[in-house]
């Protein structure tokens, strides 16, 4: 990679409104004539990264290079950058041919004179109507609107614009062309058949692309490398089948494509249980590290009772065209599976899962996060453990009735029994207690690494829960203990919306 | 027996009768006092006169450049104002936009009576300097009627398209004469017509400030009425009626291409 081969380098950008950073610590440079695309649910910053580009926006922090120089104080007039709006943003006051030559009209080239003496001399000209003319003519041909030059902005259907849009900006030749999900407005098939133009001009253009959109499929399709964002930040950046294959974390694996995520535990070499189920895998990872798992639910396979790895019950059927989506229930876990073939919703199934389809992640390990649920007396299980917790923390201002159910503001009832609830649980909230009934659950230390300045210790209930529990106290492999959790620093949120459990 | 049931059409009868009672009779009644000699005999007579007549032709000519130069200044101040009004950063209530837009619901002849008391008291006397007067208390009163127009049609316009203007390279005085004003032209134009118009045809502004020393085509209409020379009168309502005609003409095409949304009437 030569240096000079970067077209624009972002380098600590940060944009931040009302103290509300958008864009946080940005780095990223993208080489000449690449298809990069920004990706990420709406409000995760990359339309206003690319404003930034544009020059519409400038960065709180941090500055933007273009082949080298710095641009981040130069007005968008005065970048060699072009942008496709996301809804055109076509001028109504002038036909398509206007619209084209809108940015030709204004532009001045250099060109070489003869004064008087003979000298030559470099002076600036506008371009002639017949240099605009043949330009506007050849962009029209490029988008396939060669017939449309005189015709109104507003006769014209979403994808004519869409392509006048790109004829107006490509016709300046710009040294990148920015696209704000420029096919957001267009219906399916024609969002299709775009995609693949799209693509195809990119590679007869040669110019440097910069796509954005919250589509995953439209990025698989198109982009060279494709850079996933959340919440301001960059979190992989990557070829489309390395990002589809190879998701850095979950946010991304959940991004791209439909996936299984669950909370995950390595046993041994290539060895990783969840679902209660310990699982042959290929990537290599510390023993007992707490890891994100992925599962395609295309890359698992639906089998007869007991002779897959994992049993479940089908509780929903949904035909998709080639395939069916099953849900499969695996103890309170949902597995999301296609399969070709047929089966009845209620049938006890078992999947299959080849080792190299499992796909591991590391985990920011910042809490002990578990599956539980709230039982008729209100109390929190997890881990085969049960707590007193204040269920009344699950919504703000609600109170517990005398019969236990759940009472808002406004006086609406409602019936927490069975509700899912992610748990979590500070690694410095838990306390270790020699005596196995002492505590809550009980269990087996399985690992204890020394931090520094305190112990990280993971102790493993029969159950194959795992608790990493930060102490001073140094202990022993194989020691039989039990775990104390004060329930007020036990932090519920409840899986589904609240309104799931009004009472009628 | 002759039975009326009600259909919705009938709903139309009492606009109708308001139309013809109010609006087509005194039209027909017009055109025939301007056509029409004291006897009441149709001749052409009063035409030719009038346009034989230099000094109601320098009457015409005076209102309408007049009127022109009221239309411009209030444009020129009308629209930074509007263009400032829609920017949130410094109108976040409103308030600001109510307080140009007020003087309008103030009644009218008190409105210019107070200010020509204000125009005297700061030293501009209407006796003295009629016509700079007078100029003041047009814009004072049309100025609203400017803004407003102005201010509905830019708070309409895509602000994508300014960015899309610097975007192909535009400098913002080029984005402002490029992609501004033509985006704001109906309301340009909305406001351009209900300046000019009824400017030529006052008397009330021109009477109060100029002291009674300048005299448009309105003080013409209403002097031939007070005297009783419906004929005249009439004759110099019509070409006005006209003028409004041939200047709506030319300015359909730039309202339609907005299907006139930038007027509120």
């Amino acid at each position: 990679m030569e240096k000079n081969d970067k077209i624009i380098e972002l380098v600590g950008v940060s944009k931040e409104y009302d103290n509300n950073v958008v864009v946080d610590d940005f780095n990223l440079y993208i080489r000449k004539g690449e298809f990069v695309t920004f990706l990420g649910p709406s409000g995760c910053g990359k339309t206003t990264t690319l404003r930034m580009i544009a020059g519409f926006e400038m960065p709180t922090k941090g500055k933007i290079y273009l082949n080298g120089t710095d641009i981040t104080d130069i007005p968008p007039y005065k970048r060699p950058i072009n942008t496709v709006f996301q809804r055109y943003a076509l001028f109504p006051h002038l036909d398509v041919y206007d619209n084209v030559a809108f940015g030709l009209k204004l532009k001045k080239i250099e060109d070489k004179k003869k004064d008087k003496d003979g000298n030559e001399k470099t002076v600036l000209r506008k371009l002639t109507r017949k240099e605009i003319d043949t330009k506007v003519m050849e962009a029209l041909k490029i988008v396939d609107l060669e017939e449309f030059e005189t015709r109104d902005i507003t006769t014209l259907s979403g994808g004519q614009q869409q392509r006048v849009a790109i004829a107006r900006a490509i016709v300046n030749e710009p040294e990148i062309l920015l696209l704000d999900e420029p096919l957001g407005a267009l219906d399916l098939k024609m969002r299709k058949d775009m995609q693949l133009e799209l693509k195809e001009m990119h590679k007869k253009l040669g110019i440097t692309f910069i796509y954005v959109t919250h589509d995953q499929e439209e990025a698989l399709t198109m982009s060279d490398t494709i850079v996933v964002m959340k919440d301001g930040m960059i979190q992989q950046i990557g070829t489309p089948t390395d990002i589809y294959n190879e998701p850095k974390n979950a946010f991304v694996a959940d991004f791209i494509g439909e996936s299984n995520i669950y909370n995950g535990t390595i046993t041994g070499e290539h060895k990783v249980i969840f679902l209660n189920h310990e699982f042959e895998m290929v990537d290599d990872f510390e023993k007992n590290e707490k890891v994100d798992v992925v599962l395609r639910p295309e890359d698992i396979f639906l089998l007869e009772k007991d002779k897959g790895m994992v049993n479940g019950k089908i509780v929903s059927k949904v035909f998709k065209g080639v395939h069916y989506e099953y849900v499969m229930m695996v103890g309170k876990n949902e597995v999301v599976i296609q399969d070709t073939k047929e089966y009845e919703v209620g049938e006890t199934m078992s999947f299959y899962i080849k080792p190299f389809d499992i796909h591991i992640m590391h985990k920011e390990f910042v809490s002990n996060i578990f599956d539980g649920y709230i039982d008729k007396n209100n109390k929190l299980l997890f881990a085969e453990g049960e707590w007193e917790c204040n269920v009344t923390d699950l919504l703000p201002g609600s109170s517990l009735d005398e019969d236990g159910y759940l009472v808002d503001k406004n006086g609406k009832l409602y019936d927490l029994t069975d509700a899912l609830v992610k748990v979590e649980v500070g690694l410095k909230d838990i306390e270790i207690i020699d005596n196995e009934d002492d505590g809550n659950v009980s269990g087996e230390i399985v690992s204890i690494i020394y931090k520094g300045d305190h112990y990280q210790v993971i102790v493993r209930t029969p159950d194959y829960d795992d608790f990493v529990i930060d102490t001073e106290w140094t202990w022993n492999e194989f020691d039989k203990v039990s775990l104390k959790i004060d329930p007020s620093k036990i932090k519920m949120t409840l899986k589904k919306d609240i309104k799931e459990y009004v009472k009628d | 027996m002759l039975k009326i049931r009600f259909q919705r059409k009938h709903l139309s009868i009492p606009y109708a009768i308001f139309l013809i009672l109010f609006i087509i009779l005194p039209l027909l009644l017009i055109v025939y006092y301007a056509i029409s000699d004291k006897t009441g005999a149709i001749n052409f007579s009063n035409f030719v006169n009038f346009f034989k007549d230099k000094n109601k032709l320098g009457l015409l000519s005076f209102s309408v450049i007049i009127g022109l130069i009221n239309t411009i200044l209030c444009l020129l101040i009308g629209y930074p104002i509007a263009m400032l009004l829609v920017n949130k950063k410094y109108n976040k209530s409103k308030v600001l936009f109510l307080l140009f837009i007020m003087p309008m619901w103030i009644n009218f002849v008190l409105r210019t009576a107070a200010t020509r008391d204000l125009l005297y008291w700061i030293g501009i006397n209407g006796g003295e300097m009629p016509y700079l007067a007078t100029m003041i208390g047009m814009v004072y009163n049309y100025l609203p009627f400017t803004i407003l127009p102005l201010y509905t049609t830019m708070l309409k316009m895509d602000k994508t398209l300014i960015e899309a203007s610097y975007d192909l390279g535009a400098r913002p005085h080029q984005t402002f004469f490029k992609t501004i004003i033509p985006m704001t032209m109906p309301g340009i134009v909305s406001a351009a017509t209900m300046v000019f118009m009824p400017t030529m045809s006052s008397f009330v502004i021109s009477d109060i400030m100029g002291e009674r020393k300048i005299s448009l085509i309105g003080n013409a209409i209403q002097f031939n009425f007070d005297q009783s020379r419906w004929n005249d009168g009439s004759l110099i309502a019509l070409i006005m009626l006209l003028i409004i005609v041939i200047i709506s003409l030319l300015t359909r095409n730039i309202q339609k291409q907005e299907d006139a949304r930038g007027s509120i009437w």
